[in-house]
């Protein structure tokens, strides 16, 4: 065995998870809502906080603040910048903490009031050498990207709009999701256009929130109250030598798609055909196609036409985003994602819950492409 | 107040000024380094392929191949919102390098990836001359 991140494999565990309602929230701060994630966590796992001994921080703006507020001393603390690739990223360096003894238990928090605060995710926000010719935004980007693929492959807007329409499906069966109105192909190719030619409804939401994530040892975990969910695999790839375009790559990440995935299955074991629910970053529609193509689900090209009849809707091949995602849920830059394979594994999604659940991938094809395989502990 | 350019301007990276003077007398140059002859854009301080600081800007043809290309319905800064809906578009210049741009006088009739295009420029402000795509 060639990878020695392989001996992690089964080694570590999602003990606790937790949220916040989702919506639009002025009068709460972001670590107010933080708090509220991690108290929710820590009764879900029964452990003692002060038990927490690392602490990670996603677009939660000071960690120190976050830990003086919650009465924390850890002695690893990792701040990741607010960016949804550092999702999968955040719970990656967690899991090699945790194997290290760098910490013991490591509660991993995110927040976001982006709604509340109006934030744009382009212009002034984000200045880019590109600005000068009107260039801005990863939604631009991600059309940008759409056009190639539909220019490519002959890839639709109708395709596309399966997507959408799969999660907001599953929107509906999920108590916490913010978009709960039905959405058929026609609502969705009958959006404003927003930068085409992606659409409102290939636009991912804003929203306030937070999510908090416990991981320990598996051995640790079997004290605690829930059944663990364990890290079976992950794999990491990182593009940043085509990153002159913020949010964009010519080949849609698919070299680093396919090998965050390779490594991922080659760690647990398994592979595409195994996996009975995918997570998958939805920042924009188009990114749940490329992430198909690169993880194998479907040919390099053919995502169009694989996700046509419902393919990712619950109860049909390949049940994603069974919370509804980033499209649909909430705008959780993949924090969300993973708590609800957790919750998958572990049974507890009433009506949408994927029977039989055993193994579910979580994926983000992104600059830093993460994907991560829980499986039952 | 006429003639006053609002829009975004570039934003000052000392790499990139001699892109933006040599925009102004209307020539296209890319980044070549001197050790391995490696061309790059946008500019950096050291050469991707080999980290030598011995770079030079070199003209280009201005001769591109269209990538894609979008249309902005959506004004994210204040000086676009009597724009939209407007074009930017994603070329591959000969020479290799990629860059984002505008279609000069909107997206071409019959536009899709592969279509030949060259460079006009476009005197936006005394100061400032965006490098723009026409089919060739």
């Amino acid at each position: 065995m060639s990878n020695p991140l392989h001996a992690l494999k089964n080694q570590i565990a999602v003990v606790g998870v937790g949220n916040t309602a989702y919506g639009n929230f002025p009068d709460v701060s972001d670590y107010g809502l933080g708090a509220q994630a991690f108290r929710s966590a820590i009764q879900d796992c029964g452990l003692d906080k002060n038990e927490i001994d690392g602490l990670v921080c996603c677009r939660v703006p000071y960690y120190a603040r976050m830990g003086e507020i919650l009465g924390l001393d850890p002695r690893w603390t990792l701040q990741m910048p607010p960016h949804g690739r550092m999702s999968g990223m955040s719970i990656v360096e967690a899991a090699l903490a945790l194997h290290t003894g760098a910490a013991k238990y490591v509660a991993l928090i995110y927040a976001n009031i982006g709604r509340s605060r109006r934030v744009n995710y382009g212009g002034e926000e984000s200045a880019a050498f590109w600005d000068p010719w009107g260039f801005t935004s990863p939604g631009a980007a991600h059309a940008m990207m759409f056009r190639m693929h539909m220019e490519r492959y002959g890839t639709t807007t109708r395709q596309l709009a399966e997507v959408s329409v799969a999660f907001r499906r599953h929107a509906m069966l999920q108590p916490d999701a913010v978009m709960k109105t039905p959405m058929s192909i026609d609502d969705h190719e009958a959006s404003r256009p927003i930068v085409e030619p992606l659409r409102l409804f290939d636009y991912c939401l804003i929203n306030d929130g937070a999510v908090c994530l416990i991981l320990t040892t598996a051995d640790r975990a079997r004290d605690l109250k829930k059944p663990p969910v364990l890290i079976s695999g992950f794999g990491a790839r990182d593009a940043f030598r085509r990153s002159a375009i913020p949010n964009f790559d010519p080949d849609f990440w698919y070299a680093e798609t396919r090998d965050a995935g390779e490594q991922a299955y080659a760690m647990a074991g398994v592979g595409p055909s195994d996996v009975d629910a995918l997570m998958c970053y939805d920042n924009f529609s188009p990114t749940v196609l490329f992430s198909l193509e690169g993880l194998g689900f479907c040919q390099r090209g053919e995502a169009g036409s694989f996700v046509e009849g419902g393919t990712l809707q619950l109860g049909n091949r390949l049940p994603t985003n069974t919370d509804g995602g980033h499209l649909s849920n909430s705008y959780m830059q993949g924090w969300a994602l993973n708590v609800e394979a957790v919750r998958q594994l572990r049974g507890e999604c009433g009506e949408r819950q994927v029977p039989d659940c055993e193994i579910v991938q979580y994926v983000a094809t992104a600059p830093c492409t993460r994907s991560i395989i829980y499986t039952r502990g | 107040m006429l003639g006053h350019y609002d829009k975004p301007l570039p934003s000052g990276d000392p790499d990139a000024r001699p892109f933006w003077q040599r925009a102004r007398e209307h020539r296209l140059a890319v980044q070549r380094c001197d050790a391995c002859g490696d061309r790059h854009f946008p500019p950096g301080p050291v050469c991707p392929a080999c980290l030598s600081d011995r770079q030079s800007w070199e003209d280009v043809s201005g001769r591109a191949t269209l990538l894609s290309w979008v249309l902005f319905h959506r004004a994210y800064w204040v000086s676009f919102r009597d724009d939209v809906p407007y074009d930017a578009c994603l070329v591959k210049l000969e020479e290799g390098p990629i860059l984002i741009s505008n279609f000069a006088g909107g997206i071409p009739e019959g536009a899709r990836a592969g279509m030949p295009l060259r460079v006009v420029f476009d005197d936006v402000s005394p100061e400032l001359t965006l490098p723009r795509f026409v089919p060739a």
